[in-house]
């Protein structure tokens, strides 16, 4: 297409630009006009992050063409700052309300409020939700960024020109606690944060992936020439055999089995076989149909099944019969304990893929160094993705740096390699900068999963309502490859039996390989899965006994004092009787209204209450977990984080500044942060298993600790004096109001990490939390601390139509100490969202279901209300008796919502997604008796 | 790969009569809201004709008998028409068609020649007996909406045609007409309907129902009117059938939609759903 010239006035300025008529507008403005803080997230109109204001009304910039936008004006979010390049009252709002976590999502959220508030000053309620109900959020559960919207209404209807207050400035040692604005928040709401695909160096290469159209097939790659003298714009062609290194990686040392490029054999749709490597017009125009492959179906494993069949091909040498790995928990006469059973109770649940469905799909830039590569990449996990990428390119770890971006979500998967891989090898082989952004379609096939889980499990209970026995099997699909379905397999017996106490318990897992996509981490590693079970036979037993659900799950939690199943005896911080405590007079409201909702005279729907409780042990399963954290003052006067924790929306730079503040003793506003990056943060452990609060939080504060200790020796002063950190000095004045100064340009330089950080002091913590290894039989300690809670679900169920409405959630969650409630408060609407999604409507399909119109998540109109109850149940061992909970607000969700659709309508849905159209059929399968 | 952008119908239905310069017919292109997402990730190979700059093509408008909505109608421009309640279905259905960007966007008439299964505006447009205006360089045609949409994806639009715009006729002389809209989908917004119905009743000065319009949408590769139900219930007197729409109702009414099993949902599951969603829809225009 010849290039047209499109003049427009854009955040006021009028621009022209020659583009081809039909480029999208996100495009333009990314790229030929450099406004990055447009963010896209789907290219088809799916999500919303694109969404920019064209003449006042909200569109979304990647459907709209270029020569559409001729004559027009546009506002992107660059545009919404004020004359000062501060934040605008909204911008200001969403910070302070944490309504941004990830923020991926937040520029298009921010235009879609300003259109609307533009065109509808006074919007109610509903017209707020109409108004963002087109952008999808992944992280916070909208429900923050519907309250900074009313906010901001109200400000401005009261006419007040202030910024929105909200957010805690806390004095030096007191930020544990405070509801602080997210420290990198500025940035997100601004839209000058710089997410994977916002990193566009000169001289750019992009490497497109080809991947297989089949489950499982071999194939073969033919001659090249042709494809290389047709287009001369193709730089550089690579396959299996050109991967430098070993064309093998996965997450655990001894079962890597994940090929950067497949080798003769696919074993999953949407698995990579080839790497083109050019200029991205070049990469777009290449038809599939030019590629000289040759494709050689075979009939795929399509699930366990197929897999456990006699005679099923193996999927890998290494576990002949697909079995990936099994989990085994034993612990008592199980059959003795269930015989001897007043009661027993029988569940089957089936669960599907869930996809992540992170607003950002998988992005990145490779430069090769000399002999050193740099990636600057979307990560959850920088220092396993070095590790990885150093194999595959036959390097040391040392001569690979990981730079993260910022993270537009992650919930698990963005720990495995996603464009590492073709753009390291890339760039090693070419010497140019290489560049890969997943197309959403690209990102869900290529991507991994939640596992699918068949799971039976069997509970007993005796005559007074005492847990007797638990039997528990789950199967797993992992799919194609490993990743993390060990994980899976060892955290799942572990939580199986649900945060209660058995005399007895058997718990079974096994991960099963099939030609299916991978299936890894995803926020609960299992958890969720099992949860249902446990959950749904616990109403079971209760109804059979006659007790209240609530009452029958309080009478046998775990509590400080209880054994575990693994023979762990919990000493302290088992909050779950706090949390339940303060439910019960929820539970009574709820259930009194659902009734008398139910009582009137021609309702057409039926309300429900349900509960789901849960515990979710905190970091790595019986495995080393450590984190290192340093925090140093420079001889200019600076203190500076030098954190490895990633932050992938969750807020962990945010909490991780505050403990270390408070530990040395400062305020936040003075801690600079370093994050992330290989070359200048020592190892952090990766951001996952709801660990960086609890473990990097830990080292956070020895960090700071140790640094205080070092300034307090200096200055001669007693543990509590006060400690000030300025330009070129340290004063620390103790408590007689004795001031003694310490001059930096004194002291000398002292190593850490970063070798370019001129540190004068620097304190550094390690701390890595004290578990066993398990035996055979799942017994040892396999974390060191747990998270506990429970919610309830109220939903309004349409019979006729099988159609579910969360009204209400009331979450309680013991976090030992919520070290940023805001944070806390976010991370459990997010989870509940994604709860939500997985009761509802969530269910990938391979091949079918690789967009977000056909994958659903929850937008601003699914949310419940909710109410959070945080019980602070201190962790001795935690920072300032912190655990965590990104991973906990997820799992009671779906049980809690199940169990409330039973409570309204009477059906036990077993097989997930509760979607319409199953609980109608359940409905009339429970009508016709 | 070449692109127009005309400003008048006559040179659009000129490029059109010609065909595309690579050989294919001209893929025609309003809001764009359809083209796009069949394309993510793809380099564009074909001629593209964008109407967008033809003002003739814009506006809604009473006409003699009715009213016409030009080809360039959005969503939103529908909403914020000013169009009495026989449009109160239609109008539904644009609040309802992805989010508020989209809406700003997308075409009413490109909603009808995408001839998605699932089309929000189709059924109601059935309801409206709606007419498809086409223009070519050999002169203008007039097609019903249910001839028009053929299949899934298939519509009776000539390569060489251009579709400006929508006729709906007025209500009977004489009446008192509502519609409505039920739309089924499994979360609130940007949602692809598993099921929908479109009414439109037309009441006489003695409160009997003169005629009664009733489409399913995705519920068979092209939206259907419920012609048996429409005739059981000309003649009725409309509270009592607002009463007892389940007993009017019946699964027979239903019997020829060919629902499909797909991700949204199960084939039986939709026609059982239809029925509901057509009894609360009878009520809705009714009551």
């Amino acid at each position: 297409m010849t290039a047209i010239d499109v003049a427009f006035e854009v955040n006021g300025r009028p621009v022209s630009v020659a583009v081809e008529p039909m480029r999208r507008l996100s495009d333009v403005l990314r790229d030929d006009l450099g406004l990055m803080g447009t963010k896209v997230g789907c290219e088809a109109g799916d999500c919303g992050a694109c969404t920019v204001r064209l003449g006042g009304r909200q569109v979304e910039s990647c459907l709209v063409p270029a020569a559409q936008a001729d004559g027009t004006t546009i506002q992107t979010v660059e545009g919404l700052a004020d004359a000062a390049g501060g934040p605008s009252d909204l911008q200001a709002a969403f910070l302070a309300h944490g309504a941004a976590q990830c923020g991926i999502c937040t520029p298009g959220m921010l235009m879609a409020a300003e259109a609307l508030l533009a065109a509808d000053p006074r919007a109610d309620s509903a017209a707020i939700l109409d108004g963002i109900g087109g952008v999808l959020c992944r992280c916070t559960g909208y429900l923050k960024i519907v309250e900074a919207i009313a906010a901001t209404r109200d400000a401005r209807l009261a006419g007040s020109t202030a910024r929105a207050g909200g957010a805690a400035t806390p004095a030096a040692g007191a930020a544990v606690g405070s509801r602080i604005a997210k420290v990198d928040g500025l940035p997100r709401v601004l839209g000058t944060a710089r997410f994977g695909a916002d990193h566009r160096p000169e001289d750019l290469l992009a490497v497109r992936a080809v991947r297989s159209p089949h489950a499982r097939a071999r194939f073969e790659i033919g001659d090249l020439g042709q494809l290389r003298t047709g287009y001369p714009g193709l730089v550089d062609v690579f396959a299996a055999a050109d991967v430098p290194g070993q064309n093998r990686y996965g997450i655990y040392p001894t079962g890597k089995d994940q090929p950067a490029l497949a080798d003769g054999v696919v074993r999953h749709r949407g698995e990579a076989i080839l790497a083109l490597v050019g200029d991205e017009a070049t990469l777009a125009a290449i038809q599939d149909a030019e590629l000289p492959i040759t494709w050689e179906p075979l009939t795929p494993l399509r699930g366990i099944d197929d897999a456990l069949a006699e005679g099923a091909p193996d999927l890998h040498e290494a576990s002949p019969g697909n079995v990936l790995i099994r989990g085994r928990l034993a612990h008592g006469d199980l059959d003795a304990a269930l015989a001897g059973s007043h009661v027993t109770a029988v569940v089957e649940v089936e669960t599907t893929w869930i996809e992540h469905a992170y607003i950002e799909p998988e992005a990145g830039v490779a430069r090769r160094v000399g002999d050193r590569i740099e990636l600057t990449v979307s990560t959850q996990a920088p220092y396993m993705d070095r590790d990885e990428v150093a194999l595959l390119l036959g390097i040391p770890p040392t001569d690979v740096r990981i730079i993260p971006t910022a993270c537009g979500g992650g919930f698990g998967g963005k720990l495995d390699l996603g464009v590492h891989a073709l753009i390291a090898i890339a760039a090693w082989r070419t010497g140019r900068p290489v560049r890969s952004v997943w197309t959403r379609p690209e990102s869900m096939a290529a991507s991994p999963k939640r596992h699918p889980s068949r799971i039976s499990a069997t509970a007993g209970a005796d005559a007074s309502g005492r847990l007797t026995g638990y039997r528990f099997h789950g199967d797993f699909d992992t799919g194609a490859y490993a990743s993390w379905g060990p994980t899976v397999a060892n955290r799942v017996p572990v939580h199986a039996m649900g945060p209660y106490g058995f005399d007895a318990v058997l718990a079974t897992s096994r991960a099963v390989y099939t030609n299916n996509p991978p299936a890894g981490a995803f926020r609960g590693f299992g958890v969720p899965q099992a949860s249902i079970a446990h959950e749904a036979l616990m109403d079971d037993l209760a109804a059979q006994l006659g007790m209240d659900p609530l009452e029958f799950r309080l009478a046998n939690a775990l509590r400080a004092g209880s054994t575990t199943a693994s023979g762990q005896r919990l000493e302290a911080s088992a909050g779950l009787p706090a949390c339940l405590e303060a439910l019960r007079p929820h539970w009574a409201r709820l259930r009194a209204a659902a009734a008398a909702h139910n009582a009137t005279p021609g309702a057409r729907t039926r309300r429900g209450v349900g509960i789901g409780a849960m515990w979710y042990g905190i970091g790595n399963t019986a495995l080393a977990n450590p984190s290192t954290i340093e925090m140093g003052v420079t001889g200019d006067g600076r203190v500076v984080l030098f954190c490895g924790a990633v932050d992938i929306g969750q807020g962990a730079s945010t909490v991780l500044v505050q403990i270390a503040a408070d530990a040395l003793g400062v305020a936040t506003s003075t801690v600079e942060l370093v994050s992330g990056d290989t070359d200048r943060t020592a190892d952090a452990g990766k951001s996952s298993a709801s660990r960086q609060t609890f473990v990097s939080g830990n080292a956070a504060r020895l960090a700071g600790e140790d640094l205080r200790r070092q300034i307090l020796l200096l200055a001669e002063v007693g543990d509590d004096a006060r400690i000030e950190v300025e330009a070129g000095r340290v004063m620390a004045t103790d408590i007689g109001g004795r001031t003694t100064i310490v001059e930096l340009a004194e002291l000398a330089n002292v190593p850490v990490h970063d070798s370019t950080a001129e540190c004068v002091l620097a304190g550094r913590g390690t701390f890595d939390p004290q578990t066993t290894p398990l035996d055979r039989d799942g017994q040892g300690v396999p974390y060191q601390t747990y998270a506990f809670g429970a919610q309830i679900a109220e939903v309004e169920v349409d019979p006729e139509l099988g159609t579910v409405k969360v009204r209400r959630i009331v979450a309680a969650h013991d976090v030992g100490r919520a070290i940023n409630p805001t944070q806390v408060e976010g991370q459990i609407h997010g989870g509940i969202a994604q709860g939500l999604g997985f009761a509802l409507m969530e269910a990938y399909v391979p091949g079918r279901t690789e967009n977000l119109h056909d994958y659903l998540i929850p937008t601003v109109g699914d949310m419940p209300a909710i109410e959070c109850l945080l019980i602070e149940d201190a962790e001795p061992s935690g920072p300032y008796g912190a655990k965590g909970v990104g991973e906990p607000a997820l799992i009671p969700t779906a049980p809690a919502i199940l169990g409330a659709i039973h409570d309204a309508v009477g059906v036990r849905i077993t097989q997930l997604p509760a979607s319409p159209d199953r609980v109608r059929a359940a409905i009339l399968a429970h009508a016709a008796g | 790969m070449a692109f127009l952008q005309p400003t008048e119908l006559s040179d659009a239905l000129g490029a059109l009569a010609g065909g595309g310069p690579g050989g294919s017919p001209w893929v025609v292109v309003a809001g764009a809201t359809d083209h796009y997402p069949s394309r993510v990730g793809r380099a564009p190979i074909e001629d593209v004709l964008d109407v967008t700059a033809i003002s003739a093509l814009r506006g809604v408008v009473a006409v003699d008998a009715g009213w016409r909505i030009g080809a360039l109608t959005t969503w939103t421009d529908l909403v914020e028409s000013d169009l009495p309640p026989l449009f109160d279905g239609l109008r539904a259905a644009a609040l309802a068609v992805g989010g508020q960007q989209i809406q700003a966007r997308a075409t009413v008439a490109g909603n009808v020649c995408n001839a998605s299964p699932a089309a929000d505006g189709t059924p109601n447009l059935l309801a409206l007996d709606a007419v498809v205006e086409l223009e070519s360089s050999r002169g203008p045609r007039r097609v019903p909406i249910g001839e028009f949409v053929t299949g899934n994806r298939r519509t009776a639009r000539a390569a060489d045609e251009l579709v400006t715009g929508l006729f709906v006729p007025g209500a009977l002389p004489g009446t008192t007409v509502r519609s409505a809209f039920e739309k089924l989908g499994s979360r609130a917004y940007l949602v692809i309907s598993i099921a929908m119905v479109a009414a439109a009743v037309e009441i006489d000065a003695e409160s009997r129902i003169a005629r009664a319009r009733v489409a399913v949408g995705a519920c068979s590769e092209v939206a259907q009117r419920l012609t048996a139900l429409e005739a059981a219930l000309e003649g009725l007197e409309a509270a009592g059938v607002a009463r007892a729409t389940a007993d009017i109702v019946r699964a027979e009414h239903v019997a020829d939609l060919t629902p499909i099993d797909d991700v949204r949902g199960s084939g039986a599951y939709r026609r059982d759903a239809a029925l509901t969603l057509v009894r609360r829809a009878l009520e809705r225009v009714i009551a």
